[in-house]
């Protein structure tokens, strides 16, 4: 069981981490385009609303991305984790208090020193949230993986099912609820710390 | 660095908001834009910074036109303290105070001394206060803190929008003050808007009475006292009470 368990660590970790280092970036550019931001938030959206099983099916007839394996099972799981670190940081750039914007502004910083020195710092506790979010639903999606043999804990949830087995089954739900709940924490604690440590 | 509205007009959604405005501003002056609510008078600040641009005229900066100006270049050299302060609350004091300098990538010796030396002189104690973040601080610390930052890079220039205008009457007097004493060791051309008459006739050199986007008067404080012009009386009459 314990490969297992890494497996699904491992699928969690890449698919938050490719995600954020896709959405923050993408967050970051669109932030200030409001026609943009519509369109790339409402694409997201409606990625987002594509059954998860329908995803994957037809990530199988895909050249290059799809198949069956880990490597589609990452890319559906990439696309799911886009939409809430897209939305959060799009926010939290956003809602930068204006007397902020005019302030530096007025200092003479350029546009990427106040991304750098303002924005980004006050929108981290709203970007992290984006990122927990995304992280705990993906460990709840990251189950569905092993339909198309990605691996993980769904494997144990799918055998399970298969025999009608319900220790079986929880063999495999509970470690990845175990570990939604220690995800949520850890990240949680960081967007607490960073929320407490610059509050307005 | 002085200062020259020629006939400038701002018109913003197809509301003008300010009407062939003209005035100069020289070295070493106070002049203080005086009026009501929407007068006109933070748009005429504005545009001084770059942060607005005229729909018509010339709003001239060092003798260049502002449009001639790279807006963050200009913006550098002159100090800008805003009614809300506008401290950044994930930096400390310290930082609020040196960041003119650290964005013109000045070494951090130079921006440390030169920030304690500016939280001294507005009374701020840099042993206590430069580890501290803004929301420990009280409104006088605050707007202090911004008047600091301002000062921090040397502006030839300085514009205050209603600094004071949120603080307790015996904290506001204090600063006013403050702002006295520092014009007089420093010397900065200053323009400063407000909508209080005493706090006018304290700080400035000169003053500007601005109504509906136009100038309607122009005056050093010993002749405004004695003004006859309706808004200028409706203003002085606050003073009797």
């Amino acid at each position: 069981m314990f490969p297992l368990i890494l497996q699904h660590l491992w699928l969690v970790f890449a698919a938050t981490a490719a995600a954020s280092c896709l959405a923050i970036p993408a967050g970051v550019a669109i932030s200030h385009r409001p026609l943009m931001a519509r369109w790339v938030l409402a694409s997201a959206g409606v990625a987002q609303t594509i059954p998860s099983l329908a995803l994957l099916g037809f990530l199988i007839s895909i050249p290059v991305i799809g198949g069956i394996g880990p490597r589609p099972a990452l890319v559906a799981l990439i696309v799911y984790a886009l939409l809430p670190i897209l939305t959060n940081t799009v926010a939290g750039l956003r809602n930068v208090d204006p007397a902020l914007r005019e302030a530096g502004l007025a200092l003479g910083m350029t546009p990427s020193q106040f991304l750098r020195k303002v924005e980004l710092p006050l929108a981290a506790p709203t970007i992290v949230a984006g990122v927990r979010i995304a992280a705990v639903t993906t460990v709840g999606t990251a189950a569905i993986a092993a339909a198309i043999g990605g691996g993980g804990l769904g494997v144990l949830i799918f055998r399970g099912l298969a025999n009608v087995d319900t220790r079986e089954i929880l063999r495999g739900a509970l470690p990845a609820a175990a570990i939604a709940i220690i995800t949520d924490g850890g990240l949680s604690w960081i967007e607490n710390r960073l929320s407490r440590f610059w509050p307005s | 660095m002085e200062v020259q509205f020629r006939r400038v007009n701002f018109i913003r959604d197809g509301r003008t908001v300010l009407r062939d405005l003209s005035f100069s501003l020289r070295e070493g002056e106070t002049l203080v834009l005086l009026g009501a609510s929407g007068a006109g008078k933070t748009t005429a600040l504005r545009l001084v910074n770059a942060l607005l641009m005229p729909t018509s005229g010339e709003v001239e900066v060092a003798g260049k036109a502002t449009t001639a100006w790279d807006p963050i270049e200009l913006r550098r050299r002159i100090g800008y303290v805003m009614q809300e302060h506008g401290l950044f609350p994930h930096m400390t004091v310290q930082r609020n105070v040196g960041l003119g300098l650290e964005i013109l990538r000045r070494p951090q010796s130079q921006i440390d001394s030169r920030a304690s030396a500016l939280l001294e002189e507005l009374k701020l104690p840099a042993a206590e206060f430069r580890g501290r973040y803004p929301r420990s601080l009280s409104g006088g610390q605050k707007q202090r803190t911004g008047i600091a930052r301002a000062l921090a890079t040397d502006p030839g220039l300085l514009l205050l929008d209603e600094p004071f205008g949120a603080l307790d009457p015996p904290t506001r007097l204090e600063l006013q003050h403050q702002f006295l004493e520092l014009r007089n060791k420093y010397g900065k051309a200053s323009l400063f808007v407000t909508h209080d008459v005493a706090e006018a006739l304290r700080v400035a050199t000169r003053i500007g009475l601005m109504h509906n986007g136009t100038l309607e008067l122009e005056a050093t404080p010993a002749e405004f006292v004695r003004a006859t012009h309706p808004v200028a009386q409706s203003f002085l009459r606050y003073l009797e009470r």
